[in-house]
């Protein structure tokens, strides 16, 4: 049965070993789930007031409208808007962390951290209009923190890290649409005010709606890559591995998952002070391994391995040969204290609003990051003293993995070809055909593909037909763990013409071959480094993003998430693949619009195909089409 | 001995989920899936219903009866005892949609398409081991069971009830 749970040889031993001890997993879950409210499944199911909860009939047999009069349209709408207002909110949370951060950084109140980037600094100053000449990296660094923290609410400007990142030509659509967020809360709040009882009931408004909070969450995450980089460095190529070999029964293994950098990269910092005291503890040295976001953030910047992703975190507790598992936010299965119990892991929560029963809580502060992070190392140095003379299932599977690849780095390595024009030969390489478009993959695994498939299936195809692939979150995840971000494997999956791009860029860099058939692009936040890509590519030919032969996929998706991050795509004009169904058949006007309508607006628009042969088709064929308006 | 199954109702189970309703419309659509039956030119039709009672949601089912009112009424023998399977049944080719068997059924259970008259109604899911209805109920409200099991369940409750009451009282 492993084989339809996942398709990572990894995961599937983990899953047997779960079997035979009788730990209940999620796919176990999932299975007891079923057969699936089908209300829900289809958006027909309305909570949002006391007289509730209303039922719509999809068949048309029964209630055609909620207690209120709330057609199907409206409550599909509504929905689907909350979904998006929460995955807005998600990235909202982890930005703003990132700027008080920052700003206690720049007051001298956060030791733990300091400015790793003051040329990006003062880029994101200047795009801002923040002035920059003759003022130090910290007065700098105030105000950014200040901007970036103004950008939450409503305010004369509208929120400048959604205004000032697209193309002019995006700008003014967005404007002329009315999708402008004026505040990345202010537009949460608005959607939660907007889908009450008895305000907003007609499909189309609250869908314009759900579409500038999907703006707004590109300024959330784009503010939170700004951010993340500057405190902690610009990716650049770095080679690592992947996959659950990467724990050592020897060492002290602590997971860092969860997805803001702000903790981790302290634990980053401080594993390496703690090596003395883990080998005292009869343990040969520390050895930090990544799980979800985290993980792609320290792998992209210290190339951290990554142990697994999303829908299999619970295998990697599994394996008993996980210490500690310290979590942020976000993607944490609230089941990971039960597993942790039977393996002798310890989950530490470090968050105030992400609390687990069952879990160890440090309080993380900024202002004692290092001392958190020590507290947390030494109780996995515990751990693993307890730990060390057990036997542990540590699966014996490992690839190796390229990562790194942000804008600035994908530049550099471009600019080794043509240093005056350093996007010349990727707009060249489109042109003749040897790069046939660009594809993002981004989101999670969903515990209804069996893992990684239709990521796997997709971008295989999608390679042999010479799309160039990006991928973040745990889509980068899910390729990496089979091989697609390791430079051997560019001969076996790509076509002839990118394999030659790839292969003139790796050797111009030095890199003693081939980029990697899929350039990792970082966590989830980091969609923002696509559509940065995407715009760069944009001005440079003068046309604007929804022109370019760019589609997006979220394969596997889970998270409201990569809702919101499907909704600014769309907003920026690209196609976008989801591969598991959105709760959104109950009401085919609303269908009508995502996959239609939103088109003659943004000229995005959302692919719904459950079947990763398909939807690779309609990918291609949707870059075909852009590609013939380009005149190519 | 008759040994063909029944659906018993536990109603304290019952929460009006309504699920089994989708699952029966669904398992009566062409592509027999949620998502595609949406898409379907003829309206997949449920075959049972859950109707509220006092304080209670009851989930009402065709009981296929061995004398059926609905097999007896009908002109063109469409709606027909089975005698193998001992199950009322129903051949749309044979319907002329004349609503005699709506009127005669004393549960309500006869229904019929969503686009004409002919007829509809529960045919126990000949495709499945265990009715959609019942294997969709999230809090197993619905029990596919031979007359003689449930019976045994039900007494056998009732025993171990008395004999716990006895033992308290001796105990006490």
């Amino acid at each position: 049965m492993a084989g339809s749970k996942s398709t990572d040889p990894a995961v599937n031993q983990m899953i047997s070993k779960a079997e035979s001890l009788g730990i209940p997993t999620t796919w176990d879950r999932y299975e007891s789930m079923l057969p699936q409210c089908g209300f829900g499944e289809t958006g027909l199911c309305c909570r949002h007031c006391l007289q509730g909860p209303c039922r719509i009939d999809p068949f048309g047999d029964g209630p055609q409208s909620g207690i209120c009069g709330a057609s199907a349209d409206t409550m599909v709408a509504r929905g689907l808007d909350r979904a998006i207002a929460a995955g807005t909110a998600a990235h909202a949370g982890h930005a703003r962390h990132l700027a008080h951060t920052m700003l206690k950084m720049a007051k001298g109140k956060a030791s733990a951290y300091s400015i790793k980037e003051p040329g990006k600094l003062r880029s994101v100053a200047a795009r801002l209009g923040l002035p920059v000449e003759g003022r130090s990296d910290n007065e700098i660094a105030v105000d950014v923190a200040e901007a970036a923290l103004a950008d939450f609410h409503e305010k004369e400007t509208p929120v400048m890290w959604a205004a000032t990142v697209v193309t002019e030509a995006r700008a003014k659509v967005l404007t002329e649409l009315g999708l402008v967020p004026k505040g990345i809360d202010f537009e949460i709040s608005d959607i939660m005010h907007r889908t009450l009882y008895g305000v907003d009931a007609d499909g189309v408004n609250l869908l314009l709606a759900g579409l500038r909070c999907g703006v707004a969450d590109l300024a959330g995450c784009y503010m939170g890559t700004d951010l993340a980089d500057i405190l902690f460095g610009i990716p650049g190529p770095v080679f690592t591995e992947t996959n659950m070999g990467t724990l050592k029964a020897d060492q002290v293994n602590v997971a860092l998952h969860g997805h803001n950098p702000v903790l981790s990269e302290v634990m980053v910092s401080v594993a390496q002070e703690m090596e003395s005291e883990a080998k005292k503890a009869g343990a040969s040295g520390v050895n930090l391994v990544g799980i979800c976001c985290t993980g792609n953030e320290v792998m992209m910047r210290h190339g951290v391995p990554a142990c697994t992703h999303s829908v299999s975190q619970e295998m990697a507790l599994m394996t008993g040969a996980v210490d500690v598992v310290v979590v942020d936010y976000q993607c944490i299965m609230p089941s990971l204290p039960q597993i942790a119990e039977c393996m002798g892991t310890t989950v530490v929560t470090t968050m105030e609003n992400a609390k687990i029963a069952g879990a160890f809580h440090v309080p993380f502060a900024e202002e004692t990051a290092a001392e958190n992070a020590k507290e947390i190392l030494r109780l996995a140095i515990k751990n693993f003293s307890a730990r060390k003379n057990r036997l542990v299932d540590i699966p014996d599977l490992k690839t190796p993995v390229l990562a790194g690849f942000s804008v600035e780095a994908i530049v550099g390595a471009l600019s080794k070809v043509d240093a005056q024009d350093p996007l010349k030969p990727i707009i060249d390489n489109i042109v003749q055909g040897n790069i046939r478009g660009v594809c993002l993959f981004a989101g999670c695994n969903n515990v209804k593909v069996p893992q990684d498939q239709n990521f796997v299936t997709m971008a295989r195809r999608l390679l042999e037909e010479n799309v160039l692939i990006v991928a973040t979150g745990c889509g980068a995840g899910a390729l990496m763990r089979h091989g697609f971000m390791d430079p051997a494997n560019v001969p076996s999956l790509c076509g002839e013409g990118l394999k030659a791009v790839l292969t003139a860029v790796g050797e111009a860099n030095n890199l003693g071959g081939p980029l990697p058939p899929v350039l990792h692009m970082g966590s989830c936040v980091d969609n923002s480094r696509a559509v940065a890509l995407a715009v760069a590519v944009a001005n440079r030919l003068g046309v604007d993003t929804d022109k370019l032969p760019v589609v997006a996929s979220a394969a596997e998706a889970v998270s409201e998430k990569a809702v919101s991050i499907g909704t600014y795509a769309v907003a920026a004009g690209l196609p976008t693949h989801v591969g598991v169904m959105l709760p959104v058949l109950g009401s085919p006007a609303v269908v009508e619009v995502l996959t239609k309508t939103v088109r003659d607006l943004t000229g995005g628009y959302f692919i719904v195909d459950l079947d990763p042969v398909s939807a690779a088709e309609k990918l291609l064929s949707a870059i075909d089409e852009r590609r013939a308006g380009l005149g190519l | 001995m008759n040994q063909t199954k029944e659906i018993f109702i536990r109603l304290d189970r019952c929460v009006g989920c309504h699920t089994c309703e989708l699952a029966c419309a669904v398992e009566h659509s062409v592509g027999k899936n949620l998502f595609s039956s949406l898409a379907e030119k003829q309206k997949p039709r449920k075959r049972l219903f859950v109707e509220p009672a006092a304080s209670f949601n009851v989930p009402v089912l065709c009981r296929h009866c061995h004398e059926a009112p609905c097999v007896d009424v009908c002109p063109t023998g469409a709606t027909y005892h089975d005698e193998i399977k001992d199950l009322v049944l129903h051949d749309a080719k044979k319907c002329i949609g004349c609503s005699l068997c709506v009127q005669a059924c004393p549960f309500g259970m006869m229904r019929q398409r969503a686009e004409s008259r002919i007829a509809v109604k529960c045919d126990r899911c000949p495709d499945r081991d265990v009715p959609a209805c019942v294997d969709s109920c999230p809090t197993k409200a619905l029990i596919y069971a031979d007359t003689e099991s449930f019976g045994r369940i039900r007494r056998r409750a009732v025993t171990a009830a008395l004999a716990n009451a006895y033992l308290q009282k001796e105990a006490g």
